[in-house]
């Protein structure tokens, strides 16, 4: 009987140290995932991206932690560069370009985990449009179509990701009307994107769900 | 509940007690980070394999707590800087540092070797100048490459010959490479004192590179200057193209694979000028109103991920002849008839071979054929024998070839060696006003090894060293060229750079071969550059000074100007300023670059040395574009300014040559304009998309005098003009299955 009770204790305490393991990394991005959402300012969400990045450094094998580095890096500069008054951001590419390599070399590493995930190419879509408008003048022949099928990618590979509306949205309502632009499908890309998320089932709590606060900020903005 | 399940309960329990003791046993570890020049901020800190870690603040201070408990590695690492990483034991104390990193050479930060050079492509780099869609909104330019050039500093507005004449340096001192290979006829063959265009569309090219001096050892056979041409790699898409003008129909189709890693093209234009030059009066009479038949084929493979093989052909044959009255006798007429066939092929690849060869191999074929006939007739069209009659075959077979490697150093040093063979038979057959045909030919082989070092000293100081060895086989003579540059940051966004070298070239073929031995022309280089480059503003100044040697001398052999030796000599002296601005005034782009010049030579005929009929002291051009959203349309202008040319008439008095007139032109004034409609602009991803192009060369219709052409006898002197002063061009290009919208409109923004 002790021996029972002591291989069951061993067991108990080696499962329950490899749980801790996985629950150190659960916790630690359930913490810091729902914070993508709300942070809004630049040098905390680069604090966030330096954050996932050692996560993913230190676990080595997890997609997720450099896809949300990346995320976050892309985000933090698009803050910053509108922050800063300079709303077309077109000709700060000595800012932009190394953000950009930044986070493209996270999202690669990400890449290199998981591959053909539709959420992973819907950060190359941002990384292009960032690349581009750091000098939109000679970088549309190159970063607007590898946007564009980076675009088409994520929707192949998953036509119910809501973010690829998002970003479809967000395109539409920033482009001038002269260039192609339109507030009016922008807003049904939204409420496409609404949509979307009704039906969405993350894979878990750590898994993408971001984005829509931005959907309900945007389409409250355009009543 | 059973006794056990009560126990197990009760443990977890102590488990979770004791949990948190662990978690609030924690260490603060905090410090700086700067460089030599002071704090650092953005710099990443973590312990390696665990989660814990920060980022400085913007006063490079960094503080974090950590759990852990042991040997850990703190890891500092920031881009631009060597990783930093010190074995730290965390026990129960906290933990301080002070961290200095140290620079690393990297391609961001460190200054580039400049001087000479105008470097043009969409590359991360700083040094863009000018991309293709700039040299098709370039009013003046007419969409070809080398009339864009000539709106940069060192450029003359030479308008009555094809071809760069760059800082007191004749058309053939300039050479253009395509793909690192020579080629040998750029130009569509024209007549005298009329220019050719140039045969390669802009939109073949991802990159140009504008060298007027101190350029790099893997160039050779060019005293003055060196057009660097790098062909783009692979289509974004698959398109069908067709274009319609005043001038001509072309149409195409360049198809590209779902992975991007084969396309092919082919495509042909027709162009004639009739319907243009019945509107627009030409000076010249025309029989046959210049035609151009023409087709390309390209194919590009990506042979691996850094890999590419590339193919472009270019096969076009063309003719004109026309009338027109006689310098030499009044009353009478001279024809002049051409007809052109050309066939050039291009293949090149690169690779990389590991992490740190790269090799680059290109050969090109061009075979050029000439037949010209000129004569002199009277009113009624009937021949009437003259000492100027000729009829001619001139035939160019050239073979180029280059191959190199590159090894990668530490930092961003690297070498560079290779070879480069060009082969050349210019023969033909020449009939003269007394019928008898000569057969000639020269064949030329020219063999060069060349190694170039880029040495990194610091990110603020750089070094271009390199020599060539060249062995020309008419000649049969060696020479060595060595090549010196640095570079030297001076500021965040300046940098001055100083070059050195030396330059040799072969006689030109006319003069080749020759009774009287002769050597290689010889240029000495050196130039100072000082450059300011900041988002969308460019500024640059250079001071040169040129020295020639060894030019050709010629004098009258059995009634022929030949060449007798290599005792010519020169030199040119000058500044040059050039500004670009896209930043001050929204969706406007302009630039200004003046050029002054100082230069003289004793060259080929010329009886003492004075200053040559293709230099001006003084250029100047101010070229602007803008578009307009909400008519979809850009709008593009320039102005080109030229001081007075020297003219001169050079005769033979029995025992020496004597400038029988001498002069100089007006100044030369050209403002162009040309505008692009886009109506595609308010579609998103259209199918298809169309601009309308009108541009009107000349507009103000200014008289514009290149220089003067004189009668055999010295006795008249016609002004040389361009065949009309006005040019309007109007086309429309349509493209299936692409979107070239945005380019259209963002090169303007």
């Amino acid at each position: 009987m002790k021996k029972i009770i002591f291989a069951a204790i061993a067991t108990l305490f080696v499962t329950t140290m490899s749980a801790q393991m996985s629950d150190k990394f659960m916790a630690a991005m359930q913490s810091k995932v729902g914070m993508v959402d709300s942070i809004r300012d630049a040098n905390s969400l680069k604090d966030l991206a330096a954050a996932f990045e050692r996560i993913g450094d230190a676990e080595k094998t997890q997609w997720l932690p450099y896809y949300y580095a990346a995320l976050c890096e892309v985000n933090a500069t698009n803050i910053e560069m509108t922050n800063g008054g300079a709303v077309d951001m077109g000709n700060h590419s000595d800012k932009t370009d190394p953000a950009a390599d930044r986070a493209e070399g996270w999202l690669n590493k990400a890449e290199a985990l998981s591959k053909d995930n539709s959420e992973i190419f819907v950060v190359k879509k941002m990384i292009a449009t960032l690349r581009l408008m750091g000098d939109p003048m000679n970088r549309y022949m190159t970063y607007g179509p590898e946007g564009g099928q980076a675009l088409e990618t994520a929707k192949k590979l998953n036509p119910d990701n809501p973010r690829i509306y998002i970003l479809e949205a967000l395109d539409k309502y920033y482009t001038p009307e002269q260039f192609g632009g339109s507030k009016d499908e922008s807003k049904q890309l939204f409420q496409e994107a609404l949509k979307k998320y009704d039906t969405y089932k993350p894979e878990s709590a750590i898994h993408p769900n971001w984005g829509r606060v931005l959907v309900n900020t945007m389409l409250a903005q355009m009543k | 509940m059973t006794q056990f399940a009560v126990f197990m309960k009760k443990l977890l329990c102590v488990f979770h007690v004791f949990l948190p003791v662990f978690v609030f046993a924690q260490v603060t570890i905090s410090g700086k980070v700067a460089d030599k020049k002071g704090p650092l901020p953005d710099v990443s800190i973590s312990l390696k394999d665990t989660y814990d870690g920060a980022i400085t603040d913007s006063l490079g201070h960094f503080s974090f707590k950590t759990s852990e408990k042991g040997k850990f590695t703190l890891v500092v690492s920031s881009v631009g800087y060597k990783p930093f990483e010190e074995e730290i034991t965390i026990e129960k104390t906290n933990l301080s540092y002070n961290i200095i990193l140290k620079e690393a050479i990297t391609e961001m930060k460190a200054v580039v070797v400049t001087a000479g050079t105008f470097e043009a492509g969409d590359k991360k780099r700083a040094g863009v100048v000018l991309t293709s869609l700039d040299i098709v909104t370039t009013a003046s330019a007419n969409a070809d490459v080398t009339q864009a050039l000539k709106t940069l500093p060192g450029a003359q507005q030479v308008g009555e010959q094809e071809g760069l004449f760059v800082r007191g340096g004749t058309a053939a001192e300039t050479k253009i490479f395509i793909d690192g290979t020579l080629v040998n006829k750029f130009f569509y063959s024209s007549a005298p004192n009329i220019s050719g265009y140039g045969r390669f569309s802009p939109f073949l090219f991802k990159g140009t590179v504008f060298s007027t001096g101190g350029y790099s050892a893997l160039y050779g056979q060019a005293l003055s200057a060196a057009v660097i041409l790098e062909s783009i790699d692979m289509p974004d898409r698959t398109t069908a193209t067709l274009g319609l003008s005043v001038l001509g129909i072309d149409a195409g189709y360049q198809h590209v694979n779902k992975k991007k890693t084969v396309s092919w093209g082919a495509d042909y234009n027709y162009t004639n000028l009739g319907l243009a030059y019945l509107v627009i009066k030409q000076k010249q009479d025309y029989f046959t109103y210049p035609g151009i038949s023409e087709g390309h084929a390209n194919f590009r493979i990506k042979t691996s991920k850094s890999g590419m093989l590339k193919y472009y052909s270019d096969y076009s044959f063309s003719n004109f002849g026309f009338r027109e009255p006689s310098i030499d006798s009044i009353g009478y007429l001279n024809l002049f008839k051409l007809k052109n066939v050309f066939i050039y092929q291009n293949l090149s690849w690169k690779e990389n071979l590991g992490p740190k060869w790269k090799v680059n191999m290109g050969v090109s074929y061009t075979n050029n054929q000439d037949h010209v006939d000129n004569r002199l007739q009277n009113s009624e069209y009937g021949d009437v024998s003259f000492f100027k009659n000729f009829y001619a075959e001139p035939t160019g077979i050239y073979f180029n070839s280059k191959a190199y490697v590159e090894r990668k150093l530490r930092g961003l040093s690297a070498i560079r060696f290779g070879s480069e063979y060009n082969f050349s038979n210019d023969k033909g057959v020449f009939t003269g006003f007394l019928g008898t045909p000569t057969n000639y030919s020269v064949k030329e082989n020219i063999t060069a090894l060349f190694a170039e070092g880029d040495v990194y000293i610091t990110n603020g100081l750089a070094a271009k060293l390199g020599t060539r060895l060249e062995h020309s086989s008419t000649l049969d003579k060696f020479n060595m060229a060595p090549r010196i540059s640095f570079a030297y940051k001076t500021g965040k966004s300046a940098q001055a750079s100083v070059a050195y070298g030396i330059f040799y070239q072969t006689p030109e073929a006319k003069y080749l071969p020759s009774a009287n031995p002769l050597t290689f022309l010889k240029a000495t280089h050196y130039i100072a550059q000082y450059l300011v480059q900041s988002n969308q503003r460019v500024f640059r100044a250079e001071v040169y000074y040129k020295k020639y040697e060894e030019l050709i001398k010629t004098g009258l052999i059995s009634g022929r100007d030949a060449a007798i030796n290599n005792n010519g000599s020169g030199d040119a002296r000058g500044f040059e300023f050039f500004w670009r601005d896209k930043k001050t005034v929204k969706y406007l782009d302009y630039w200004i670059s003046y050029t002054y010049l100082d230069t003289k030579r004793n060259y080929l005929n010329f009886p003492y040395e004075t200053t040559p009929n293709f230099a001006a002291k003084h250029t100047a051009s101010i070229v602007i574009k803008t578009f307009a959203l909400p008519i979809k349309t850009g709008f593009n202008l320039s102005y080109t300014y030229s001081s007075g040319r020297p003219y001169y008439n050079i005769m033979w008095d029995g025992a020496k040559y004597y400038f029988s007139d001498k002069g100089f032109t007006p100044d030369y004034h050209n403002v162009s304009f040309s505008l692009n409609y886009v109506p595609s602009v308010g579609k998103q991803n259209p199918r298809s998309f169309v601009v309308y192009v009108v541009s009107i060369n000349n507009i103000f219709n200014i008289k514009q005098t290149y220089g003067y052409e004189y009668s055999y006898n010295g006795a008249r002197k016609e002004p040389i003009v361009p065949p009309s002063r006005m040019f309007v061009f109007i086309g429309a290009f349509f493209s299936f299955g692409t979107d070239r919208t945005q380019d259209a409109i963002n090169n303007n923004l």
